[in-house]
């Protein structure tokens, strides 16, 4: 389902958890309630979080995968180009596409490759850098580098309802409720 | 599986690595607060003025090596390579305890390395940059240093790609790029740390900036988690092929003592012999003095003890092939080159490194010595020495008596050469402590996974 072209007036409702443990139950719960548009916000990763919200296998594999390869063919035609074609050097009559030697710097560009592309894949996939998020107008959410665990539920969701997901959100024990401003 | 007895998975119960008591909330701030507040300890201030003080005597050093060349340090044929190439070697070694202890531990699955791993990358990054000086001011005309790389050029001429000095230009620079990118993804999520408990206007902005708007949201945390195996799982080899290849520049030229096959896993055994010992060096002041013991604990100190010492009895090893090779091989070159080195004019530096390396380790195998932070710290500052004096004695002992007895020729040192090579300790120190100021030296947010709190209690689930 795309995005409302109407814009919601506010970005969603946020509830905060003391331990992993309840903010894990919670985003389970609203799962099984239906509700679609969630993230989930902790001071260190947990595996079972992206479980429980189904996250899609992340793609950034593929993009080292692929970088990877590029360097490994970056490396091993430089050094073919350069000592066969642009500046062959016979020395006693030894072949000059001589590739046991092109391994160690194939290597290196297979890593180093690899290693840009890992990183711009992550910043990429996660959207980074972002000047400016909503989550941040909640005065607390300051704590979710810290110690708290918070649990979002975004005005996209179709079930959204303010009264209603702030409701649902109160049952589940959080410590505060608050609404996220755009 | 069902009938496993008990037993067994009470011992496999990991012991905890950091001391009881602490919260997601206590462990954040204790951190947190080297860097963000205005008190600067005594220590800090010390130690950062004497690696100012050295970095002076870099710099001064460097300024005479650029106005008058390479002739101010002792180096003369044959002995071309000398101190630069020893110090060269020394400190990308050292580098190498920071990688395996954050690549090659978290791929093993230790969680002790969580509180040590943050300071051994750092560790690493300046080690790197110490040692990609070397090459560079020796090369005689060190602001010609892009001609290594190959790019198109007036003069139509390219590098040569079977020479290991030009494999040893794509191994390092690759090493100190992965290496600052894998530092700087373990730092971004404790860079959103600081940033929301940052009370400083000014230090919220440039956290923030570096922390590039990092929420800590699930979804972020998904890719993140795999990128850092990842990083991992390529920093891993690439570790091992840095020393690899710097020991093939020594291994693929046929100087007796150098020309050998298992020159590789010796180099890269003594390079993390070295690096822990760095890394012990650091470590057991800073939390004495950051009162970090219940996060950098005994155990800390004891397991970087023990590998400190198996790779010192790899190195030990090494040694004894080395001898056992030339005396086996029947090759008289061989043979006179270790011969020369026992007894030669540099016997003295040979035997001392012996001792330091392969006789004082052996205290570590008592328990007693390994749980005293003094000792440890003595020893490692005796295995740094050792280590140099080992890059040294393979370095200066081989080229200065070759095959050709007309043309041997004895390397001393000039007072340049050990003012550059206490310089670069200078910005070793210098860049240390001002990362100590400026960063956090433990990683905030792999401590908080390592409470016991942080597990999911799956119990009661429908």
């Amino acid at each position: 389902m795309r995005v409302r072209s109407v814009r919601p007036p506010i970005y969603g409702v946020m509830a905060e958890f003391n331990n992993p443990t309840a903010l894990v139950n919670a985003a389970r719960e609203a799962r099984a309630r239906g509700y679609r548009r969630l993230d989930a916000y902790t001071p260190f990763p947990i595996e079972e979080l992206a479980e429980v919200l189904h996250l899609p296998k992340s793609k950034l594999p593929l993009i080292v995968l692929i970088g990877g390869i590029l360097g490994g063919l970056t490396g091993y035609l430089m050094q073919y180009y350069v000592t066969v074609i642009y500046f062959p050097i016979n020395i006693g009559g030894r072949p000059l596409h001589s590739w046991p030697m092109y391994i160690v710097i194939t290597f290196e560009l297979t890593i180093l490759f690899a290693a840009i592309s890992a990183v711009l894949g992550l910043l990429g996939l996660c959207g980074l850098p972002m000047p400016y998020h909503p989550v941040f107008n909640v005065p607390r959410f300051a704590r979710a580098s810290r110690s708290r665990f918070f649990l979002c539920i975004q005005a996209t969701d179709p079930l959204f309802d303010r009264k209603a997901t702030e409701d649902f959100l109160e049952s589940l024990e959080p410590r505060e409720v608050a609404e996220v401003a755009h | 599986m069902a009938d496993e007895r008990p037993l067994i998975d009470e011992e496999l119960q990991p012991e905890p690595v950091i001391a009881p008591g602490y919260t997601f909330g206590t462990v954040t701030d204790q951190i947190a607060s080297v860097v963000l507040t205005r008190r600067t300890p005594v220590f800090w201030m010390a130690c950062f003025s004497a690696g100012f003080a050295l970095l002076l005597l870099l710099l001064w050093s460097v300024a005479l090596l650029f106005a008058k060349g390479v002739g101010i340090w002792g180096i003369k044929i044959p002995v071309g390579w000398g101190f630069a190439i020893t110090n060269f070697v020394w400190w990308i070694g050292i580098g190498h305890a920071g990688t395996l202890i954050s690549a090659i531990l978290l791929l093993l699955n230790q969680q002790w390395r969580n509180s040590i791993n943050r300071f051994a990358e750092a560790m690493t990054l300046f080690a790197v940059a110490c040692a990609g000086m070397f090459p560079l001011l020796h090369m005689g005309r060190p602001w010609l240093f892009y001609w290594m790389f190959p790019y198109p050029n007036t003069m139509g001429v390219q590098p040569q790609f079977r020479s290991p000095l030009v494999w040893d230009v794509f191994a390092v620079s690759t090493y100190a790029t992965v290496s600052f990118l894998f530092w700087f993804v373990g730092l971004m999520p404790d860079l959103a740390t600081l940033r929301d408990r940052a009370t400083n206007r000014w230090a919220r902005g440039v956290y923030g900036m570096l922390a590039m708007g990092w929420r800590n949201s699930v979804r972020h945390w998904h890719h993140y988690e795999t990128a850092s195996l990842l990083l991992a799982g390529l920093a891993t080899p690439l570790v091992l092929s840095v020393h690899t290849v710097v020991s093939f520049d020594f291994t693929i030229a046929i100087v007796p003592g150098w020309h050998s096959t298992f020159f590789p896993p010796y180099f890269v055994a003594g390079a993390i012999y070295s690096g822990f010992a760095m890394v012990l060096v650091l470590a057991i002041p800073l939390r004495a003095v950051y009162g970090l013991e219940g996060l950098i604990t005994e155990k800390h100190l004891d397991n970087s003890a023990k590998v400190m010492l198996a790779t010192g009895l790899i190195v030990g090893y090494s040694y004894m092939l080395e001898t056992f090779t030339a005396w086996y091989s029947g090759n008289v070159y061989e043979s006179a080159a270790l011969w020369n080195r026992m007894t030669g004019p540099y016997a003295g530096a040979y035997w001392f490194l012996i001792t330091c390396n392969v006789v004082a380790p052996q205290f570590l195998w008592f328990k007693r010595v390994r749980g005293k932070p003094i000792l440890l710290f003595l020893a490692s500052l005796v295995v740094l020495v050792g280590m140099w004096l080992e890059r040294f004695v393979i370095i200066v002992t081989s080229l200065a008596q070759d095959y050709l007895p007309s043309s041997w020729r004895i390397f001393t040192p000039t007072r340049w050469d050990w003012a550059t090579y206490l310089g670069t300790i200078g910005l070793f120190l210098f860049l240390f402590f001002l990362f100590i100021r400026l960063l956090p030296m433990i990683s905030i947010f792999e401590v908080r996974t390592l409470l016991p709190q942080a597990k999911i209690e799956e119990e009661g689930q429908a």
